[in-house]
């Protein structure tokens, strides 16, 4: 049995949970460790941690973020931000996180994803696109938290870090990112169908009815974040909306640690 | 004290993290003659634990302990590290504590990665309070091949019905991680931390 998986995810900003909207406008939403620990308890599947702090001490931000998300979260986690190198990422998985995300280190240097499956393994390896429309109907990736777009198709660059062997995509529509508008299903479908490995919908989550579409367009799982945050919907909300449209997730333990 | 394996492999951290959740005091130490239970946890491939093991003299440390009657659970490829041998790579032999071997699980896609219902096919210390399925996660791309159809407590199924559960007296094992498969997996450390409680005659 296959489940479909919601993956809270928490944009972490010195220290503290942020939300925007399309990448600005940002609103604080707690500690990151207490939060996720919280949708844990909910029936969280997994959980993202992106840290979009613009510091050069990253490195031992994302560790020390990794080391208190350990100590209380005991569902598989993936750490992005401040991983650039094989040793970063060595640091984050050691101090206890599952997978670590990178985009803009990945798109500087693409080795950097064949360097990291083959130390660690793919399904240690998420590669993060930030994408956003052009007029003509494709799609560009951007780095740098959406600001500098990098000239990359990217759908071209989706199959290409998975071939250097990452082993999901996150994959993130800026347009539509904190808008509630519901995912942009178009490039989920499109990116869904030229790779092999898993695509994870971000940007846009709304409403339970937009994460149900995003998995049948081809995603193999949701990432949300201030429908969650903002309490318009919990977890056990939208796991009941996934599984009244047809989709199996998983049984939630009913039995406490009694 | 419950000893946590350590022999350079394997997300031990997480797995004291989860121990020291529900309660139970751990250690992570490549000596675990004085322990009251033993985790041997471990990710990566098969040969080249078993070589750390043998370097750390880890190996006949588990392997006496476990004939001693100490409560002993393998984790992932910790678990697959109790059987016979396996064919991963080049192929090696394992310690031997359970009667078995480990091949590639025969599936189009591997690895097998995500949460996957566990059926329990019989009772067994590890699973109590459980009830007959719950679902844990899952990262691997072999799996163990008990000789003992008595020993099987659960299986998953991912291309096909493979071994996620055993217990054999004192030894037990998961393929799936517990410490990372939130309740249902820390109810699983906290029943085994329990035999930990218990000493051995």
């Amino acid at each position: 049995m296959h489940y479909k998986r919601v993956i809270p995810c928490m944009d972490v900003d010195n220290g503290r949970v942020v939300k925007g909207t399309k990448f600005i406008d940002i609103r604080d939403a707690g500690d990151p460790v207490e939060l996720a620990a919280h949708y844990d308890a909910q029936g969280a599947d997994e959980l993202i941690f992106l840290d979009i702090t613009a510091t050069s001490d990253k490195r031992a931000t994302v560790v020390e973020l990794a080391r208190r998300a350990a100590d209380q979260v005991f569902v598989p986690f993936t750490i992005g931000g401040g991983v650039r190198q094989v040793q970063d990422a060595h640091d984050v998985l050691g101090a206890g996180a599952d997978k670590v995300a990178i985009n803009s280190a990945a798109l500087a240097r693409p080795e950097l994803i064949d360097e990291l499956a083959q130390v660690f393994g793919a399904q240690c390896v998420v590669l993060a696109i930030d994408a956003k429309r052009r007029p003509d109907g494709s799609y560009e990736a951007y780095v740098a938290g959406g600001r500098t777009p990098t000239g990359k198709d990217a759908l071209e660059w989706a199959r290409e870090g998975v071939e250097r062997g990452a082993g999901e995509i996150l994959l993130t529509s800026m347009d539509r990112d904190g808008t509630n508008d519901g995912y942009e299903l178009r490039l989920t479908n499109r990116v869904a169908n030229v790779v092999d490995v898993p695509v994870i919908a971000s940007g846009g989550a709304g409403h339970p009815q937009d994460l149900v579409e995003a998995l049948t367009v081809g995603a193999d799982a949701v990432l949300c974040a201030s429908i969650f945050h903002y309490g318009s919907h919990t977890i056990p909300e939208v796991k009941d909306a996934l599984r009244k449209a047809g989709f199996e997730t998983r049984p939630i333990a009913a039995n406490p640690l009694a | 004290m419950i000893a946590i394996a350590d022999y350079g492999m394997g997300n031990r951290r997480s797995v004291e993290k989860a121990l020291a959740h529900v309660g139970a005091a751990s250690v992570i130490t490549s000596d675990v003659r004085d322990a009251s239970a033993i985790i041997l946890p471990g990710v990566g491939a098969f040969p080249e634990a078993m070589r750390s093991i043998e370097r750390t003299g880890l190996g006949e440390q588990l392997i006496e302990r476990a004939a001693a009657g100490v409560p002993l659970l393998g984790i992932c490829l910790g678990m697959q590290l109790l059987f016979e041998s396996s064919t991963e790579h080049e192929g090696a032999a394992g310690l031997g504590i359970l009667p078995g071997t480990v091949t590639r699980l025969e599936s189009p896609r591997l690895p097998h990665i995500g949460w996957n219902l566990v059926r329990f096919g019989r009772e067994s210390a590890l699973t109590e309070g459980l009830g007959d399925a719950a679902a844990f996660y899952h990262v691997h791309s072999f799996a163990c091949r008990p000789a003992d159809d008595g020993d099987v407590v659960g299986v998953s199924e991912y291309g096909e019905r493979f071994v996620s559960v055993v217990e054999r007296d004192n030894v037990m094992a998961a393929q799936f991680h517990p410490e990372k498969s939130s309740i249902d997996g820390l109810k699983m450390l906290k029943n085994f931390a329990a035999l930990a409680a218990v000493p051995v005659a």
